[in-house]
């Protein structure tokens, strides 16, 4: 390749993936204070695919980008470890920060890209708070470039990237022109982890700020929260003891001919 | 800024088409977005047509591909559906989402759809937010339930939380968990069929070079009425017979967990979760699978659900109703034969 490539990656702060969410009593959304959050797992993927094409050559500049309150900054601090070099933490308030949308998300996105001139906008391919799938998608049709979802493996060639992604049935491949966004699967990589040597030179790196309000955009819910409640409980199932007991209540299901 | 009027220009649409049928659109109509292989429908758009159904009567179907026939031909037999739309190319053979999301664009602007919905697989969420940025409006993925023509039911946190939600936009764009709706029954007697609009099929960004599909005689996992799935304790691929041979008593689809999937033991079309399918089959087996809130995720909505484990401690043992604290390479084998 004879030029490198800008290499932008977005990333999320979420409740850590492990956490057994708490619904509110009220009703309005999940416990999150004293909560522990992380980097989306997703995300950690894409930040992961920009650090090995920074690592391989193909790309010379890396940047980090999140939208979210200011303890997003965790997030951020967290990809600069990983290898990112530099970051954008695009703030938003405590209070709007569970109900950005994706279509918010992707306008702010856009906004960035035109500034920073990226070639490849890598997310994950969803977020595991509110399991939307969305911003990779709308971020690509809002700066009209080529979309690459699911991605499973990523090569670079001659302008193009071939993408594998993942399908339904299987895998799927196709190619895709500079600009584009992609949207990292869990088998894209194995993320690596920050170092402490690494942690601490993270904390040098540039952060910049800026406010949705500065880019123009307007972050208001186009959806309402009604409710958010438990899902239902599944009534307590029993032991059965032995191969020929289950069996049995297979029988009584109807499940064997 | 980018605004609805400079995307709708980009498209080569005139904005005033859409508010105009905005304020015509005194009743839900919904579009529903066909998901076929060029050779057959695949099951989970008659789901979506079940979802459409509770939003309004008025329901119509689009079919794009680079062979339309056989899912038209399946589509006919769909009673209650107004009419099918339809857009036969080489264009759209690859099911890019970059010619795709502009057709389902210019459909709406022709017919003033109220709402646009297609199932949420791998097709569906790659195509919908899309149309959803063209049209300015927040998509809605992967709904349970419809209690209006603004208000859904949707899974967050893994499944975790139930949110009921209110869409405030003008089209209402959304895909829809298959597993949560009944199939829309073939009772009918065929919908007319007419052209779908023209839109911008040149695709300068993306090619679709091949597929790599795993093959299976067993049912379709998403909608197989009994699925049988390994984990970690599988230990490899090769012991994954014991769960085919199990699967053949039982007309049973095979899945996997993230670990087995991650530890090369099956492709990774077979994995169930947060992050894979989402099953509910009549009868779920879980063998060697601890039971991860992710995995739950994509199965625990599964009428009777059976896991296998050696770990008396195992999570999955909260969420089974006959759980059987047992080596599996002694019980599978057992099972298999007295079935």
């Amino acid at each position: 390749m004879a030029t490198k490539l800008r290499v932008l990656v977005g990333c999320k702060r979420v409740i850590d993936y492990a956490v057994k969410i708490r619904v509110k009593p009220d009703k309005t959304g999940v416990v999150t204070d004293g909560v522990k959050h992380s980097m989306n797992p997703f995300d950690e993927i894409a930040v992961e695919e920009a650090v090995r094409m920074k690592e391989k050559g193909i790309a010379d500049e890396i940047l980090a980008l999140t939208c979210g309150p200011p303890k997003s900054e965790e997030t951020l601090r967290t990809a600069l470890a990983m290898g990112m070099d530099r970051a954008i933490h695009v703030l938003t308030d405590e209070k709007d920060s569970p109900t950005v949308e994706p279509l918010a998300v992707a306008k702010i996105f856009a906004k960035i890209a035109e500034e920073e001139k990226p070639d490849i906008i890598l997310l994950g391919k969803q977020a595991i708070d509110d399991d939307c799938n969305q911003t990779a998608q709308i971020l690509s049709t809002l700066l009209r470039w080529s979309q690459a979802t699911f991605a499973s493996e990523i090569e670079i060639k001659d302008g193009s990237l071939k993408v594998t992604r993942e399908i339904d049935g299987g895998l799927e491949n196709i190619s895709v022109k500079l600009p584009a966004v992609i949207s990292a699967d869990l088998r894209l990589n194995e993320p690596r982890y920050a170092t402490l040597p690494n942690i601490m030179k993270a904390k040098k790196k540039k952060i910049d700020k800026k406010k949705p309000g500065d880019l123009g955009i307007d972050i208001s819910s186009r959806i309402e929260t009604l409710s958010v409640e438990d899902p239902p409980v599944r009534e307590a199932g029993i032991k059965v003891e032995s191969v020929d007991d289950l069996v049995e209540k297979l029988k009584e299901h109807g499940f064997t001919s | 800024m980018i605004n609805l009027q400079r995307l709708s220009r980009t498209f080569g649409q005139r904005s005033i088409f859409f508010t105009r049928h905005a304020k015509l659109a005194r009743n839900a109509s919904t579009l529903v977005v066909a998901e076929h292989n060029n050779e057959s429908l695949l099951p989970a758009t008659l789901n979506a047509i079940t979802a459409a159904k509770k939003v309004g009567d008025d329901v119509s179907c689009l079919v794009a591909g680079s062979k339309c026939a056989p899912a038209i031909q399946e589509l006919g037999k769909v009673g209650g559906i107004n009419k099918i739309l339809v857009a036969e190319d080489e264009a759209y053979g690859g099911f890019l989402a970059e010619v795709m999301a502009p057709l389902i664009f210019a459909s709406q602007q022709q017919f003033g759809f109220t709402h646009i919905a297609a199932a949420s697989s791998a097709f569906g969420k790659n195509i919908l937010p899309r149309v959803a940025a063209l049209l300015d409006v927040s998509p809605i993925s992967d709904i349970t339930a419809v209690h209006s023509e603004d208000t859904f039911v949707r899974l967050i946190y893994a499944g975790n939380a139930v949110t009921t939600i209110k869409s405030n936009d003008k089209v209402k764009v959304f895909t829809v968990r298959a597993t949560a709706f009944e199939p829309a029954s073939l009772d009918g007697s065929g919908a007319a069929q007419e052209n779908a609009p023209d839109a911008e099929k040149v695709n300068a960004h993306s090619e679709f070079i091949n597929q790599e599909l795993s093959k299976s005689d067993r049912p379709e996992l998403t909608s197989a009425g009994v699925v049988i799935s390994g984990g970690r304790g599988m230990k490899n691929g090769e012991n994954f017979q014991l769960l085919y041979d199990l699967a053949d008593k039982l007309n049973a689809a095979v899945g996997a967990s993230r670990a087995a999937v991650d530890a090369g033991f099956v492709p990774n079309d077979m994995q169930i979760g947060q992050t894979g399918k989402m099953v509910a089959p009549e009868l779920y087996i879980a063998v060697g699978i601890s039971g991860a809130i992710q995995h739950l995720a994509g199965m625990k909505d599964s009428k009777v659900i059976v896991a296998i484990n050696k770990d008396p401690e195992a999570p999955i043992f909260q969420v089974s109703d006959y759980g059987l604290v047992a080596d599996l390479f002694k019980a599978v084998p057992e099972l298999s034969e007295k079935l």
